[in-house]
Parts: structure tokens; C-alpha cells; sequence
């Protein structure tokens, strides 16, 4: 006897496709800057398995690198990841026929890109938890595969230094804070959003300079998004 | 193949925080909203962070300010920053950040 996948899991896996094309450049480029910043490649895949998080994963893999406290790395990675709540939330109305168990595990694996293509897809009718799983499982396979490939890559490397890959990860931070910024006919959003960036970096460097330990980054950015919320008003 | 307890600790942290609100709002089938200014405050976190990250990895990396003249990485940040603008790609900016640190390298030392 052989075991047929639901025709929901293959259209799911093939609804993954513009998911998997962009997770694997950038999963790639994740393991080959966590493996100069000094993560094994076995903790590159358990960080790619468990927590599967785009920027909060780069974000986490610096702090580790610059040697900061769990503490400060964890509350980082909630308040930057919190945002999933919303998504989750807007997609649970197409869960009520899903068991609890199952919905966990379906949104375990909820990303910005993944919710972006299941919300375009569900438009609010009733989910298919196979076509989510064939969906979720082929994203997560790109992104865990390709950050292991990135970080073997990079563990061949021989003098990351000389070769300025030291650079590769504050160049990453770079070009995601400048996408962050949003679409350039967003005059007003943009403004708001360049002035919180620079309100959090003299405060993180303020910070830095007045209070011991290594708790600045996470106050900046705390203190500096309220300034948005204020400055947007 | 190495695992540090350490880095285990704070993947296991992470994946716990990350976690949790991706499933808890399709299990408990709520929708439930935040206040709009929770909303708008999430929405600039990770501006900020990614604008702290970078500012102290350039100005205070060993917790003192670093000169002007011989901080490399605020020299090579110019370049990085300027095709971040122009093409906003990914991998064009780090390609960019990693050439120009290299080059940076190469002729200073």
C-alpha cells in the first residue's frame, strides 16, 4: 500500500513557490553570516528550526556574536516578532473547524511571507490544514536548508576578516532598515519612520555611553518607537 | 558540530517568545484586537532595533566611542548605505558592505 499525499498538501507545496524563491538567497545568506559571527552550524539549524524568523534570526545572531545577555536577546526577539500576533489573529477566523493541537502546530510556522500568500489564498473561507501544512513545511524546508547550506559555506571560508565578511552582517542590518523605511511614495510614514531610526541610534549610543551592561539597544528601541507613535500623531 | 549552552539557552528563548503569539491567537479562535497604539508602537520596533543594532556596532562597538578617522566600518558603511537606496536589494547591499570593508582593509590595514 502506498501513501497518496491530500491533493490540498501538493497545492500547498506548489503555492510555496514564491516563498521558497526568496528564502533561499536569504536563508543562505543568513548561515553564511551566522557561521562568521561565530554560530556552529548546528546552531544555525536548531535556530532555523525552532525560532524560523527572518530578521529576528539575523538580529539574534549579531547580539550573540557582540556577546549580549540571553535576556536582552530574548525581549528583543519578542517585541520584533510580536507583530505575528496580528497575523495570527487575522487568520484564525478560517481556523474554527481545526482542531486546537493542529492549529498550533500550523501556526508555529507562520512568517510575514507565509501569512502573506495564506491570506491572499483564504480571503476568510475555511482553511485546509494539509494545504497550510504543504505550504508551511515547504517554506520552513527552504529556509532550514538553505541557512545550513549558507553556514557550511561560510564555515570553509578561511580569513572572514581580510575578506571584510566581518562587514556582512551590519551591510545586512543596513538593507533592512533602509526596506524597513517603506515604499518611497510614503513621504510622511517614511519621515516618521527615518526619525525613530535616528532618535534609536543617538539613544542606544547615549545609552551605551551613561548605562552599564549591555541593555542599551533594547531601551533605545523601546523609547524611540514610542517617539513614533508620538511624532505620528 | 559544537553547541554552546549558552547560545542553546537563548535559541530555546527565542524560539519560546516567537512562538507564542503566531499560535496562541489560532488556538484560542479569538479575534481579538491590541489598542491602536500598541499597534502603531509594534510597528516601529524593528526600525529602532535594527537602527540600534547598527549604531552601536559603528560608533560604541567595545562600549567607548570609536574615532572618526580610523572607524572602517562607518567608512564602509557610506557605499552600503547609498546602494541600499538605490536598488534596495538585499544582496546587492551586503556584497557592496563586504567589497568596500575588504577593500577598506586592503589599503589602510
Amino acid at each position: 500500500m502506498t501513501w497518496e499525499a491530500p491533493a490540498g498538501f501538493v497545492a500547498g507545496v506548489r503555492a510555496a513557490a514564491p516563498v521558497v524563491l526568496g528564502y533561499l538567497p536569504l536563508g543562505f545568506a543568513f548561515g553564511v553570516l551566522a557561521r562568521t559571527g561565530g554560530l556552529s552550524v548546528l546552531e544555525i539549524a536548531l535556530m532555523s528550526l525552532l525560532v524560523y524568523a527572518g530578521s529576528a534570526q539575523f538580529i539574534g545572531a549579531g547580539m550573540l556574536a557582540a556577546g549580549d545577555p540571553a535576556g536582552a536577546i530574548v525581549s528583543t526577539t519578542f517585541l520584533v516578532n510580536l507583530r505575528h500576533l496580528l497575523m495570527s489573529a487575522a487568520l484564525a477566523p478560517s481556523f474554527r473547524g481545526i482542531r486546537p493541537a493542529v492549529g498550533a502546530l500550523l501556526g508555529f510556522e507562520l512568517t510575514d511571507e507565509t501569512f502573506a500568500v495564506a491570506a491572499a489564498h483564504l480571503q476568510g473561507r475555511p482553511a485546509d490544514p494539509w494545504w497550510m501544512a504543504g505550504l508551511n513545511l515547504t517554506s520552513q524546508a527552504a529556509w532550514l536548508l538553505a541557512s545550513v547550506a549558507g553556514g557550511i559555506f561560510g564555515q570553509a571560508i578561511p580569513d572572514t576578516r581580510a575578506l571584510g565578511l566581518d562587514f556582512a552582517l551590519p551591510a545586512m542590518f543596513v538593507a533592512l532598515l533602509v526596506l524597513q523605511l517603506g515604499p518611497q511614495e510614503d513621504r510622511r510614514g517614511r519621515g516618521v519612520r527615518l526619525r525613530v531610526a535616528l532618535a534609536a541610534g543617538v539613544l542606544t549610543v547615549a545609552a551605551g555611553l551613561l548605562i552599564p551592561g549591555r541593555w542599551n539597544v533594547i531601551l533605545a528601541a523601546v523609547a524611540a518607537a514610542a517617539l513614533g507613535v508620538w511624532w505620528e500623531r | 558540530m559544537t553547541l554552546d549552552p549558552q547560545v542553546l539557552l537563548v535559541i530555546g528563548g527565542m524560539a519560546l517568545v516567537t512562538a507564542l503569539p503566531r499560535i496562541l491567537p489560532l488556538v484560542l479562535l479569538s479575534r481579538f484586537t491590541l489598542p491602536r497604539w500598541l499597534m502603531r508602537w509594534l510597528a516601529y520596533i524593528p526600525v529602532a532595533v535594527l537602527a540600534s543594532l547598527l549604531a552601536r556596532e559603528l560608533v560604541i562597538p567595545e562600549g567607548r566611542l570609536l574615532g572618526l578617522a580610523n572607524n572602517l566600518g562607518l567608512w564602509a558603511t557610506v557605499p552600503t548605505l547609498a546602494v541600499a537606496l538605490l536598488t534596495r536589494n538585499l544582496m546587492a547591499t551586503v556584497l557592496t558592505g563586504i567589497a568596500a570593508m575588504a577593500l577598506l582593509r586592503a589599503l589602510v590595514g
